[in-house]
């Protein structure tokens, strides 16, 4: 509850972090069971501190994100988003600082890999989807689940898994193009696809770093309202830099600004926050 | 149609169900298999019934030629298998064929036994012209076939297995890794060529007399062997096939296109290239075993680079990532090789570099991407991306 209020001042606020519950701070137990999501807050970023060279890239650095919630992280160039991805993700390590995965998971223990099994996805700007394979195949190929050699070798897709790609297929809008090699999709469409791969992994959390660059406006429009059908049942992170698109799906806009929150709130009290106006909006 | 894909994929629980739909969609499978059957039917036809007299009679020698470039399509496929479906360009195939090649061929010198030119019930001749006077540990029990056999399939599957747990865990790849795969089929041609290597040197193993207790010279024997080639090289096909029907195949694949989105998904990429390879290796391995009661001889030369790299000429010419195309590529260009060296013996080597350089040119794709040309349908994907 506490954390829940909290999250809403969250700009300013330094606040405990959660107490790991000692009984489940085994490696195997903690990623089976996925992130404890019960106060209501899926991730927790408390005072990050990351330095390349000495250069602040976050400069603590505390943000909540709610169950749920589709929340838009914007900034100028430099302000610490993608950082702020790679600590996430297990990709940078930071300085000082927390980051918890619900109540139970420190993510700052884990790997890349165990991290997304744990139930964290990441989308990279650019597009890398599998361009010989089928649009099916590469939503096969990005299904949870074990991957070793032997089972792959004798697995088949059970009607569960089906029922999933299908699914996918059909909330991402491909479901005409499955047969086709992804290779053959535009540019939006592939970033669909790998927004799909994202979601056979059946993630929490979901990262998306600028799904819409280089799309089309009817594409742009297409992606806000599949961003805003995934928030709810999942929780998403969207850093983007189209200021129309942040405005068409968000409800809460985090603007970071040399590493830390300037500002957060609605999209309209953004705006009008003179700090913000003259970092970033105001330009 | 959507309902008979799901059907489809649920209907066929088993895995022979499986490989019945990828032969099904595998026109040019289907068209390999059906000329391998009629060949396992017509040949002996020819070869044993048909009188010497007639025009229509096929001699032994050709038999064992058609037998030979069966062999070298297993060996193709063996490499296409890894080339067009994994993007490991091996340039050291050879070593496994011959490697398959010698552990058949020290079971064919145990079964001359006293027929020797010396005489000597256990020892073969080089090693008696050596002065040795036991046989090495790794002769011991090479005289029953099972156990050589059985070294057909270990020598090469053991070697790939070390080998390539040490370069794909070093994330070596592209051109490195086919010029560490020269590098290893060159040291093994060395090693070979050392008499006291046990393996009879320079000369290698020849003058073979029996296998299982049928002479090697009988029509009927040969006529055997090539019907286990043809066997060898149809269930060779199948298992490929098989394998890159198979989600493993499809992982393969996509490891290939774009190897680190793979790892990023959670595969552990160098698992999978290691079992395409041993795979392949030992494939190689069965491919050499066939060609030596065949041919009669092994001998260093088979390590030679140059034949790794005329393998994957093959390839290249037939089509590469089909595996049918590997095995149109090895016949198609052994028999020009056949003909060219009788014909125009110092003309051979500048018509195969001809060959390549146009191939490479013009049919990206070989002969099976011309053959599709006219055929649509034969290729239902984009072809493979150039290593």
């Amino acid at each position: 509850m506490i954390r829940g209020v909290l999250s809403h001042f969250s700009g300013r606020s330094r606040s405990v972090k959660p107490p790991p519950r000692t009984g489940e701070l085994l490696n195997g137990n903690r990623l089976d069971t996925g992130p404890d999501s019960s106060r209501g807050v899926i991730l927790y970023l408390e005072d990050i501190t990351v330095s390349f060279d000495g250069f602040r890239a976050l400069n603590e650095l505390t943000l909540y994100i709610e169950v749920g919630e589709l929340r838009c992280i914007i900034g100028p160039n430099g302000a610490g988003k993608t950082t702020m991805m790679d600590v996430i993700t297990g990709k940078t390590r930071p300085d000082v600082g927390s980051a918890w995965f619900g109540q139970t998971i420190d993510l700052l223990s884990l790997t890349e890999p165990e991290i997304a099994q744990a139930g964290i996805g990441r989308k990279f700007q650019k597009p890398t989807v599998f361009e010989h394979h089928t649009v099916f195949e590469n939503l096969e190929l990005a299904m949870a689940g074990d991957k070793s050699v032997w089972r792959w070798l004798h697995a088949r897709t059970s009607a569960e898994e089906l029922e999933q790609i299908y699914q996918v297929l059909e909330t991402i809008r491909l479901t005409a193009r499955r047969d086709e090699p992804a290779g053959a999709l535009s540019h939006g469409q592939k970033q669909w696809l790998e927004i799909g791969m994202l979601l056979m992994q059946d993630p929490q959390l979901l990262l998306v770093d600028e799904p819409v660059a280089g799309m089309t406006p009817q594409e742009t429009e297409r992606t806000a309202e599949l961003l805003t059908s995934l928030a709810g049942r999942r929780s998403v992170i969207v850093v983007e830099h189209d200021m129309v698109f942040v405005r068409s799906i968000a409800r809460t806009v985090t603007v970071l600004h040399e590493g830390s929150v300037l500002a957060q709130g609605s999209i309209d009290q953004v705006q009008n926050d003179p700090k913000v106006i003259d970092v970033y909006l105001g330009v | 149609m959507d309902t008979s894909i799901i059907m489809g994929a649920l209907g066929a629980g088993r895995s022979h169900s499986r490989l019945l739909q990828a032969i099904r969609t595998d026109r040019g499978g289907r068209i390999l298999l059906g000329v391998l059957l009629v060949t396992a039917v017509v040949v002996p036809l020819l070869n044993l019934l048909v009188p010497r007299s007639s025009v229509l009679h096929l001699s032994g020698y050709s038999v064992a030629l058609l037998g030979k470039y069966m062999t070298y399509a297993i060996l193709a496929m063996a490499v296409d298998l890894i080339w067009g479906y994994c993007g490991i360009l091996s340039l050291g195939h050879g070593a496994f064929f011959a490697l398959g090649g010698y552990a058949m061929g020290m079971y064919l010198m145990r079964q001359i036994g006293t027929r020797g030119v010396y005489g000597n019930p256990t020892l073969p001749d080089f090693m008696v012209f050596l002065n040795w006077q036991q046989l090495p540990w790794f002769w011991r029990g090479m005289n029953h076939f099972a156990i050589a056999a059985a070294m057909v399939l270990l020598v090469p599957g053991l070697l790939a297995l070390v080998f390539g747990f040490l370069a794909f865990r070093s994330r070596v790849s592209g051109v490195y890794l086919s010029i560490i795969t020269q590098a290893l089929t060159y040291a093994l041609m060395l090693a070979f060529f050392r008499n006291n290597m046990g393996f009879g040197g320079n000369n290698g193993f020849t003058d073979f007399k029996d296998i299982l207790g049928f002479n090697l010279q009988q029509p009927g024997t040969q006529m055997a062997l090539f019907l286990c080639t043809v066997l060898a090289l149809g269930g060779g096909y199948l298992l490929c096939r098989y394998v890159i029907a198979s989600r493993a195949g499809r992982v393969v694949q996509a490891v290939r296109d774009a190897e680190n989105r793979a790892r990023f998904l959670g595969y552990r990429v160098e698992s999978y290239k290691l079992w395409m390879f041993v795979l392949s290796a030992v494939l190689a391995g069965i491919a050499g075993a066939l060609y030596v009661p065949q041919i009669g001889i092994i001998n260093p030369g088979e390590f030679s680079p140059v034949n790794s790299i005329e393998i994957v000429i093959w390839v290249a010419i037939g089509g590469r990532g089909t595996l049918y195309g590997a095995v149109i590529g090895a016949v198609l260009v052994n028999y020009a090789k056949t003909y060219f060296t009788a014909a125009l013996p110092s003309f051979w080597l500048y018509a195969l570099g001809a060959l390549f350089v146009v191939v490479t040119l013009f049919l990206p794709r070989g002969v099976v991407g011309l053959l599709a040309r006219w055929r649509p349908r034969l290729r239902r994907r984009p072809p493979a991306p150039a290593v």
